[in-house]
Formats: C-alpha cells, structure tokens, sequence
C-alpha cells in the first residue's frame, strides 16, 4: 500500500478492514450510482491484478527459454504486484466509499503512478532480458 | 399569430430506468471481470498440465482452481441478480473481500507452480 501518513493512517486503514459495518453507519448514504462507479473503479482495479497474475502465468509459461532465475524472478513479481493490486482494490474502493459518505474529497493515492513506473520498468527488462536471452 | 404564450417545452416524461445506465454498466464490469477471472484460470489449468509436478500436486491445485473460478462465478452472479432491481443496494463487503481472495489464490497458485517447476 503506497500512501501519504504515517504508521497512524495505515492502522485506521486496517482498522477500516476488520470493521465494515462502521462504515455503513458513518455519513449519508450517497446516490447509488456514485455508489455503483465506486463499484465499477474497484472491479476495473481487481481487473488490473488479476491480469498482473494472468502476466505472471504467461511469463513463465512462454518464456522457456529464459534463465530460470529471471524467469521465476519476474513471475513472482508480477504475482505478487496481482495480489497486492487487488487488496489496494478492495481498501481504495472503501475509502472511498467512507469519504463519499462523510462529504469528505476522495483519497488521493500514489499507487496508479508507482504502479505504472513499475510495469513500465518491468517491460523494459523483460524486453532487455529477452533480447539478450535469444541473441546468447 | 396565436395569442398563447409560448410556455417552456413539455417536460419529458421521467423514464423509469437511469438514464446513465448505471446497473447495467456495472453488470457489463462484473462480466467483463468474470472474463478476466476465466482467462487468468484457463492460463493456470495449461500451467499445472504443463508443469510435470506429481500428480496429487498437480491435482489439488488444479482443484483450488477450479473452486476458485466457481466462487468467483458464484459472487459475480448473485450482484448481477442484485443489480437487476430498480435501486441497486451497496456492494456488501465480504463478496469483496472474496474476489480478493479469489485474485490471492490464483496468485499463490501460480507461485506453487512456479515454485515446482524451479524444483525440478
């Protein structure tokens, strides 16, 4: 999780894990259909991880001819970046949700561009590491 | 030239659906969810069949899979259902910590693959 504050705001945001209930009762119920985009950004964002996991099946399935040790390397980040992707899924959408019930501005975040660094980087090698790979 | 005033327009009668669709393009982002979720576990089914692990290993996860794709089919259908009435209800919190889980599965088995492939 990639996010502005200290250990303080990572505690409320686990304690917004184990207590969903609360959030329901917190604000005004906002108009569903913010409530429904909410739920259309979460499932777009579980989509996002679950295609990382989908990349990491693929990497190691049509790579063969990588070095082992890269090739498992890069499988176990894209997993483990699909695993992480949905739980910031699933704690972003109900930051928000608790944000449009109190009237507050919607949670702002740094994952998207760590996110989007990341796969930029990760292409970038895997692009590298198979050229040298098939050259060699 | 008439002497009546010319009133604002009649106003359109108030459709009995969302104009924005919303439901419906919340149902077609389950769908298209439902889709990825299939294609992220038929690449895991041709990684198990491929990987020459022992056959019980090879069999439980393929198993995990399979339990994996129907749960989240199973979530999936019941918010469609959900989402067919005329105000849609708030997405309750554990069907979304399910397909979390189900996208966390997926993930781990395809780490125990890995992992079997690297051991052999």
């Amino acid at each position: 999780m990639i996010r502005a504050g200290g250990p303080r705001s990572i505690g409320a945001g686990v304690r917004l894990w184990f207590s969903p209930a609360r959030i329901r009762e917190e604000g005004t119920t906002p108009d569903y259909r913010f409530s429904l985009a909410n739920e259309r950004t979460f499932l777009a964002w579980l989509r996002t991880g679950l295609a990382l996991v989908g990349g990491g099946f693929a990497v190691d399935q049509f790579l063969p001819r990588l070095h082992e040790g890269v090739r498992l390397t890069f499988t176990v980040v894209l997993l483990v970046g699909g695993a992480a992707c949905a739980l910031r899924a699933v704690n972003h959408w109900m930051r928000c949700e608790r944000a449009m019930r109190r009237g507050e501005d919607l949670p702002v975040s740094r994952f998207p561009s760590a996110l989007a660094l990341a796969v930029g980087a990760l292409a970038a090698a895997v692009v590298v590491v198979v050229l040298l790979g098939w050259a060699g | 030239m008439g002497g009546q005033p010319q009133g604002p327009p009649p106003r359109l009668p108030v459709p009995d659906r969302d104009p924005g669709l919303q439901p419906e393009r919340t149902r077609l982002a389950w769908r298209r969810t439902t889709l990825t979720c299939a294609a992220v576990v038929v690449l895991g089914g041709r990684a198990l069949l491929r990987s020459g692990a022992p056959v019980p290993v090879v069999v439980s996860l393929a198993a995990l899979t399979g339990l994996v794709w129907i749960v989240f089919l199973a979530v999936a259908d019941r918010r469609v259902r959900s989402l067919a009435t005329g105000r849609p209800p708030d997405l309750p919190h554990g069907p979304a910590w399910v397909l979390v889980g189900c996208t966390v599965a997926l993930a781990a088995v395809g780490a125990a693959v890995g992992g079997a492939v690297a051991a052999l």
